[in-house]
């Protein structure tokens, strides 16, 4: 932490925490490397964005306000049917269709987050998960709407701006992606450094003293839950527009177990941990399919007990601890 | 009754009861504690005094009976509208956010108390107000120079102070503080005591202790509580002289 001076007014310090600092802008600036290193992978890279947008979203609730989620595909998913749907039977422009699929997934989340207020550890695990499954089901059977199990087929998105084409190689794939992940990126950035923020970790950090100074915290619980649905929402539009399908993949309890995972793996709390959690996860599913595709798990397996082991706060929070160790002489 | 002056009472309980099954824990508790009151609030262990603050606060329900915050009652209230209508608490045990720094952790008490702890499109440091009212709290009870440590790296009478300046950042008109100084060793327990004894005139403070001379030295007015009902209560001199009370705390041995 900063060290106390006589200079430091409460105030300036408050917002030197919110200033950008450097590595931020490398890292952003890394993530333009890939249009020039690996123009052969730009399809990853976008499925890595939005990923990371997803891991994301969960974090919003579970690093910042400690709710455990294990049915966030829900709203991944609802999103990316209804932007399916709307662009196969209304219109292919893609913003007007991210814009739907929040609207509805944030409606979803709003609509839930009465549940998910009250309940706290293993019940709420427990409802989270149900209404996955609940959710999953639902588009499972609605075949007629959502092709079931086949997919949903015959999504036509338009170009950007009705100048940039969705391209075999992922260039404009990857560019969209990474672009609704940065916009996205920077509004949440913005959330956790506002006074809302700093509500939510105080709800993570101890539940029984916020009633104590006047908090409502299922309120903010109920805010917290609805933003993150909205963004899961636009992530899983993100991926049905730079696919044209939409599977029942996007609403799987496979992909609610997977962000988790990535969340952990980067660092759960920190706004970086779970973009640094989702590209590991998704290069590594990458990397490992390609050498045994049936036991890729094996190795996610693995680091997932070893980072839990030996880095409780994921390989973030690890780097962070050895900075401060580094600093400190 | 209070033998003080007349007006409505700060706070006050009527036929206040709870129990789990036969375990009694408050037995038609009936106090008042007058505006400014300096009550403490003694007994042996298992008395129910941590019980009758959850009650106060709303943290646990009675079984009947009500409270009263300036004549208004408040016993259907979730905690949380409590202590925005002024009646705070704090915690034996520290009950505090030990990944916020102190700084933080009172910014946001005050932030809940105006009402902009919601707000998520802009800056907490744009809160100047409410950030130099945080940390006036915190320089009040000598905790500025440690504000930006993150609270569970601090030594523990720091803990405890925070635990009062959370409450006080609520602004309450009622504090009830639960063993402020427990588990501090008896030389700095003084140094807490003369913190609480510098609060406002205008703030009513209820306090548990178990240490005589604190007691006796800061209250203006004593409850003695024993298994779950009020045993007496008056002066600092009418409790010292009173018998039964010697009986409960010397005679019994449960001195805690």
């Amino acid at each position: 932490m900063a060290q106390p001076t006589t200079t430091v007014t409460p105030q300036s310090y408050l917002l030197a925490r919110g200033r950008w600092h450097p590595l931020e802008i490398v890292f952003w600036l890394a993530t333009l490397l890939p249009f020039v290193l690996f123009p052969n992978y730009l399809s990853l890279a976008s499925q890595i964005a939005i990923t990371a947008l997803f891991a994301l979203s969960l974090d919003l609730i579970l690093g910042y306000a400690g709710i455990v989620s294990l049915g966030h595909a829900a709203f991944f998913g609802i999103g990316a049917y209804s932007a399916g749907l709307f662009s196969k039977y209304v219109w292919g422009e893609p913003f007007s269709g991210l814009l739907v699929a929040a609207a509805l997934a944030g409606l979803l989340g709003y609509g839930t987050s009465f549940i998910i207020s009250r309940f706290r550890h293993l019940p709420l695990i427990m409802i989270t998960l149900g209404l996955g499954l609940l959710a999953h089901e639902v588009a499972n059977s609605a075949h007629w709407l959502t092709g079931g199990s086949d997919g949903l087929q015959g999504v036509r998105t338009q170009p950007i701006f009705g100048v940039f084409r969705f391209d075999l190689y992922g260039q404009t794939a990857y560019a969209y992606s990474l672009g609704v992940l940065f916009i996205v990126f920077l509004c949440a950035r913005r959330l956790i450094n506002s006074p809302f923020g700093l509500a939510l970790r105080g709800i993570r950090e101890n539940w029984n003293r916020m009633p104590a100074i006047g908090a409502d915290s299922r309120a903010h619980i109920r805010k917290a839950y609805t933003i993150a649905a909205i963004i899961a929402g636009i992530c899983g539009a993100l991926l049905t527009q730079t696919t044209n399908s939409a599977s029942l993949e996007s609403i799987s309890f496979q992909r609610s177990a997977d962000v988790l995972v990535m969340l952990v793996l980067g660092g759960a709390g920190r706004l970086y941990g779970g973009l640094v959690g989702a590209a590991i996860f998704m290069i590594a599913r990458d990397q490992f399919s390609g050498i045994a595709p049936q036991f890729w798990y094996f190795w996610i397996g693995v680091l997932l007990v070893a980072v839990v082991m030996f880095l409780p706060n994921g390989i973030l929070g690890g780097l962070a601890k050895i900075t401060a160790r580094w600093r400190r002489p | 009754m209070t033998t003080h002056s007349g007006g409505t009472p700060a706070l006050s309980t009527r036929h206040l009861s709870k129990s789990f099954g036969s375990l009694v824990v408050a037995r038609d508790i009936e106090l008042n504690l007058p505006v400014g009151a300096r009550y403490a609030l003694i007994g042996p262990n298992g008395a129910g005094k941590t019980t009758l603050i959850n009650l106060m606060t709303g943290m646990q329900t009675p079984n009947a009976g009500q409270i009263l915050l300036g004549g208004e009652d408040i016993t259907a209230l979730e905690p949380q509208h409590r202590v925005r209508r002024g009646l705070a608490r704090t915690f034996q045990i520290n009950t505090l956010f030990a990944g916020l720094n102190p700084l933080e952790a009172v910014t946001l008490a005050v932030a809940e108390r105006r009402g902009f702890a919601g707000k998520f499109w802009q800056n907490i440091a744009d809160e100047k107000d409410a950030i130099e009212e945080a940390y006036e709290i915190l320089v009040k009870l000598r905790l500025g120079d440690v504000c930006y440590q993150t609270t569970r790296e601090l030594p523990y009478g720091r803990q405890r102070l925070l635990e009062i300046a959370l409450a006080l950042a609520t602004k309450p008109k009622v504090l009830l503080l639960d063993e402020p100084a427990a588990g501090v060793p008896q030389d700095e327990s003084g140094d807490i005591f003369e913190v609480v004894a510098g609060l406002s005139d205008d703030l009513t403070l209820l306090f548990i202790e178990h240490d005589m001379h604190v007691v006796f030295r800061f209250a203006s007015h004593i409850i003695v509580m024993v298994g779950g009902a009020v045993f007496t209560e008056g002066s600092p001199a009418e409790i010292a002289a009173d018998p039964g009370v010697r009986e409960v705390y010397l005679g019994k041995r449960h001195h805690g």
